[in-house]
This record gives C-alpha cells, structure tokens and sequence, in this order.
C-alpha cells in the first residue's frame, strides 16, 4: 500500500487533525507520504517530516495555493493520485471542501468521515448523525477517504525524519479568488482538540451570559463550544457549532449547559469520556447521554462550579 | 438566467432511525420523509435571486425513487418553477447523482447550481464539489452568504476557524449552510399552484448514467449505546464526582 495523506496546514504549522489522518494512514498499512499544497510553506513541511510514521512530504509551494482554494489544490492531487492505494484527508472543512473534487476528477467515489479501518478495503462510518453505523468497502483503484478525528489518535508529532521533494506545480484555475479571512481568535484551546469542551445552548439566552462559561472553562482549561440554536441566535460564532452539521468533539470532559440534546447535537459529542449535563428541565434528552446530571438553573449552578472550581 | 437545485428526499430529521435487524440498512418503509433541511435553504435562496430580479426561472432535480416527486412538489409550492424527476433506487452514491446533475446542466444551461452541504442521511458532504468538478465551474461550499453580481458571486463560507470571504467565478456550483436564510412556509395557493407545475420524468440510464453502487455495503449497526449516568445533588457533588470518581478535572 502507498498512502498519500493530505495535510490540513496554515503554511507554518500542521493542524492537530492531520495527524489524525496519519494516524488512520498507519492501520491501513504501508508507505506514508504526506503533502503539503501552500506558499512559503517549508515551515509546514518541515513539520510533516517529523511525523512519526511517514516517509516522504512532497511539497507544491506556488501562490496559487496560498488559500487551499479546491479549484487549485484538486488537480495538483488528481494529477499525482494514480501512485497511490489510498488518499486521506482529515474531515475538516479543508479536506470535505476539497476531497470530494479530486475524486470526482479521477472519476472514485469517496468514504467521507472513517471512524474505522477494518482493512485496507474495509471501513466504518457514522451515517443519520451517528445513529446507525455503516461498514463499507470499495474496489476503487485509488481509495479517496477523509478521516474523522476524534476515532484516532493522533500520530506523534515528533520523531520521524521524512524527506521533502518537491511536486510540480498544476497553475491557477482562475475560477475563483480569496478575499479575506475573519478568524475566531481565542487563548483557549482549540475545540476538535481539546480535552475538556464546556458548551453553551439556547438555555444561555444570551451572547453576554457566555462569560459564565468561559470563566469556567479557564479555570479548567477547556475549549468553549455551543449548539446550532446558540450559533443562529448570534450568542457565539459558527466555528463554536458542535454536532452533525458543525464539529465534532470526543474529549475526556463535556458540559453540556442549557443544550437540550437534539440527535443532531449528540452526533458531535456522544464519544465523549465523561458528558456532564446542567439543565433545568429533568426530563431533556441530554440526561441520557450524560454520566452525570444536574437539574438545575444555569443562572445558579454555573456560577457556584465557578467558585467551587476556586 | 436559470437556477438549478438538488433536493433530496430523506428520513425527516425529527425521526430517530432505527437499523433494520438484518444489518442491511436503516428501515425506511411507513417512516417520515421530507426534503433534506439543507436543500430548503438552497430553495430559499434561488427565491430570493429570482425575486431580486437576478434569475428568472428555478428548476428543481431530485435523483431517488418516484416519492421523490413529492419532494419536488415541495419545492414548488415555496415558489420554484418547474421539476425534473430522475428515477433511482433510494440509494444513489453522491459520484452518480453529480453524474445525473451535470447532464440536466448540459441540457438546461444554468447559470448557478445551489445544492445543500450535506445530505442528512448519508452525511457525505460530497455532491455539489463533484459536479462543480465535472463541470469545471468553481465552486464555493459552506456558504453562509450569496451576493451575485454579474459575472462573479461574493460568498462567505463557514470555515473551522470562522468565516471566510470568496468571490467565484459564474457559472458555479454553491453549497449552502444553515445560516444562510431562513426557509419559508408554503402558502396555501402556493400549495394549490405547484400541484399544476411541470414535473419532467427520465430515469438515470436515459441520461446515460450508471447508478448501480460501486461501494458494498457489508453492513449497517446500531453504534453502542451510552451507560445511563446518575443524577447529581449539588453543583458540590457534581465537582466532587469530577474529581474524585471520573477523576476528569
Ligand atoms: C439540518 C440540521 C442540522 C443541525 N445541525 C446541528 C448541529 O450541528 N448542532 C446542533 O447543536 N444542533 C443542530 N441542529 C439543531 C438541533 O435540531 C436543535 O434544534 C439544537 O441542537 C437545539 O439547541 P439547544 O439545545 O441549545 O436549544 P433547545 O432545544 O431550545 O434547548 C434549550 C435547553 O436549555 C434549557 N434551559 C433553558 N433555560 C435554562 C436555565 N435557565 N437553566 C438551565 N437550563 C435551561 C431548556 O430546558 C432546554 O433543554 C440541526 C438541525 C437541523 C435541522
Ligand atoms: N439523490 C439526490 N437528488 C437530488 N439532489 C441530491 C441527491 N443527493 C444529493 N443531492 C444534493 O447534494 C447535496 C449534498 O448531498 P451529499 O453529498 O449526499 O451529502 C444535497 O443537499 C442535495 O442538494
């Protein structure tokens, strides 16, 4: 097997979720390559060299790539793709926005979002929201998947020492531009990735009151996350959605507060450790989720955790 | 100009699935079905260029079995124009609805197709990018804002960090995300009107493509239900579980 995994990066560094990707990239088995489609982006690629497990970063550093734009990024992996068995992205929006693209030009269907390797043909996915759990395999010459990361764990960041060759460059599609960026800054750690995730939803009732959670979530470390009703209701960005259609979390803690548990928030936090639920209603489906429930109004119980938390 | 949208009949997103005892998929048969929540923002938005003058006719598609003409009848009563019926087995991969979408493209000349992100049932998240690839169009997923202007649309997009601005290239393929609009409700004389609306019938093979599946489904389980937990006291209490049994914090 001859595995290519596409790396979601920022030119500097390698996001936590390509490491996940590798790390499904090992249990299929075999050579490991690892790409990196930016500009100016040896930091990047000097990173992916030290991935446990991979043995070669290509590297296509040309403007054109600068935004990871999928009208670019899909022919450059078209091109190179009949050297692999597999392709693998992590399903981030980088990877769902793009991989589908490159299969569709290679004419391979794709496995989105593996929970995991059966064998190298074999693969397991969530499908109605992680109600039913599908196990698929495929005859594709080239296997275009995109992994989900909370099934694996991440490969070790450190220790390889991959070599970097250059790919050639496939140009400007001319099909579309980038114009700006308005990124979410936070201190706090980065919600796919974080080990204890503190989520507000409807019950907050508003954007101020999240203050309350964030002073827990600092005192705990924790990513602060939301459910869609929160989100449309402009209490907190987009990138704060976790469940079916927002992001999925898996971490060893997470509170849920003022979130009902609608199937379409669980799909995105049900594989967590420890669910902790504090709503007033004793009968909201969230409790038969989580290990341990509060019923309780929001408005006393988070800031007593916040005090008793000292 | 014309718009074209992908609508997808599946399981209502209200309805908790169960998998069938043999393994082979999820019971669909006396089960609540509607279009994909994502394919009535799409419709919502074609509405909404069509009313601001920008397109003049919007052509729904729906690839699946003939209850998927309801789908379409859907579409028609929020105020689309016509539909195209293209008869498949309920389990079409997203690779062979791009298929079947790119041939109406070749004969209906859009100038924008507006699919939804994700299918709520399968989750593949793939059909519009693979035909904006087998059309060659540009495309822009995710979005969360669509304003055309001539020959380009500026789009905002919901990326994991935020929000992104792009501007494409027209004729495109956009992918819709939840907060793009808010859908409306069917009127009842838009209800009575649909129903004398066109909905044109061909099946995949006249448009000259393969449905049959080429990944095998070996098997479909439920996922391994959660232990119930216990109810907590006190926010004391629930610190002290935390610390001491789960040791979590
Ligand atoms: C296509 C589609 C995709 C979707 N994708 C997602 C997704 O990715 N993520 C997601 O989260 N949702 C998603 N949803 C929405 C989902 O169906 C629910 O509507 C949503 O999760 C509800 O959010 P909520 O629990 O915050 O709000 P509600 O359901 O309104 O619940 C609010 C809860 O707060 C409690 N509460 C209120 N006041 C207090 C108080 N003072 N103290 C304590 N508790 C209080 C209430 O008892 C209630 O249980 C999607 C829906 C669709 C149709
Ligand atoms: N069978 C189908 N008929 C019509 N449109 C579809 C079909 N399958 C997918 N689509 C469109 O493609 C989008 C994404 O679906 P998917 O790639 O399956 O997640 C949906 O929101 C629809 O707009």
């Amino acid at each position: 097997m001859s595995i290519l995994v596409i790396a979601d990066h920022n030119n500097e560094t390698i996001l936590p979720a390509t490491l996940n990707a590798v790390a499904a990239a090992g249990e299929i088995g075999g050579d490991i390559s690892v790409l990196i489609a930016g500009s100016g982006c040896d930091a990047a690629a000097n990173a992916a060299a030290e991935i446990a497990g991979v043995s070669t970063v290509l590297v296509a550093d040309a403007d054109e790539y600068t935004y990871g734009l999928a009208e670019n990024v899909a022919p450059l992996i078209s091109g190179i793709a009949s050297n692999y068995s597999h392709i693998l992205a992590p399903a981030t929006t980088y990877g769902k926005n793009i991989m589908p693209r490159v299969a569709a030009l290679i004419d391979t269907v794709q496995i989105s979002d593996i929970i995991k390797v059966v064998d190298v043909a074999t693969f397991q996915r969530p499908i109605y929201a992680g109600n039913a759990l599908a196990t698929v395999s495929s005859n594709e010459a080239v296997k275009i998947i995109t992994v989900r990361s909370t099934a694996f764990e991440p490969a070790a960041a450190s220790g390889g020492t991959a070599k970097i060759e250059a790919v050639p460059v496939t140009g400007e599609a001319g099909l579309s531009r980038f114009e700006k960026s308005e990124l979410s800054k936070s201190e706090r750690p980065e919600l796919t990735s974080a080990g204890i995730v503190v989520s507000g939803g409807r019950g907050m009732q508003d954007g101020a009151n999240f203050v309350m959670l964030e002073k827990v979530a600092d005192k705990l470390g924790a990513a602060v996350g939301a459910s869609r009703a929160a989100v449309d209701a402009g209490f907190v960005p987009n990138d704060y959605q976790v469940g079916q259609t927002g992001k999925v979390v898996a971490p060893d803690l997470y509170m849920a507060v003022g979130i009902s548990g609608a199937i379409q928030h669980l799909a995105g936090m049900k594989d967590s450790k420890v669910i902790v639920a504090i709503n007033k209603d004793d009968e909201a489906p969230i409790f038969q989720v989580a290990d341990y429930g509060l019923v309780a109004d929001l408005f006393d119980a988070v800031p007593e955790l916040d005090k008793e938390l000292g | 100009m014309k718009i074209l949208v992908p609508v997808k009949r599946v399981i209502d997103y209200n309805v908790k699935v169960r998998v069938k005892p043999d393994q082979s998929g999820v019971e669909l048969a006396n089960v609540k079905m509607a279009m994909n929540p994502f394919d009535e923002i799409a419709v919502e938005q074609a509405l909404r260029i069509k009313e601001a003058g920008q397109a003049d006719e919007i052509i729904l598609v729906s690839v699946g079995p003939t209850q998927s003409q309801e789908t379409i009848r859907t579409g028609l009563a929020m105020g689309a124009d016509r539909g195209i019926h293209i008869e498949a087995d309920q389990e079409t991969e997203p690779l062979s609805v791009a298929k079947c979408l790119k041939a109406v493209v070749d004969k209906e000349q859009p100038g924008l197709v507006l699919c939804g992100k994700q299918a709520i049932d399968d989750d593949s998240n793939q059909t519009g990018q693979m035909l904006s690839a087998l059309l060659g169009w540009a495309q822009a997923t995710f979005a969360s804002g669509v304003e055309l202007a001539g020959d380009n649309a500026a789009i905002i997009r919901e990326v994991d960090g935020g929000l992104e601005h792009i501007s494409v290239k027209m004729p495109a393929v956009i992918t819709v995300d939840l907060r793009l609009n808010e859908p409306r409700y069917a009127s009842l004389p838009n209800i009575m009107k649909a129903k004398k609306k066109p909905i044109d019938q061909m099946s995949a093979a006249d448009l000259g493509v393969d449905t049959t599946p080429r990944l095998t489904t070996v098997k479909v389980e439920e996922p391994a239900a959660r232990q119930a937990g216990i109810k907590v006291g006190s926010v004391s209490e629930l610190v002290d579980k935390l610390k001491n049994e789960a040791k979590v914090i």
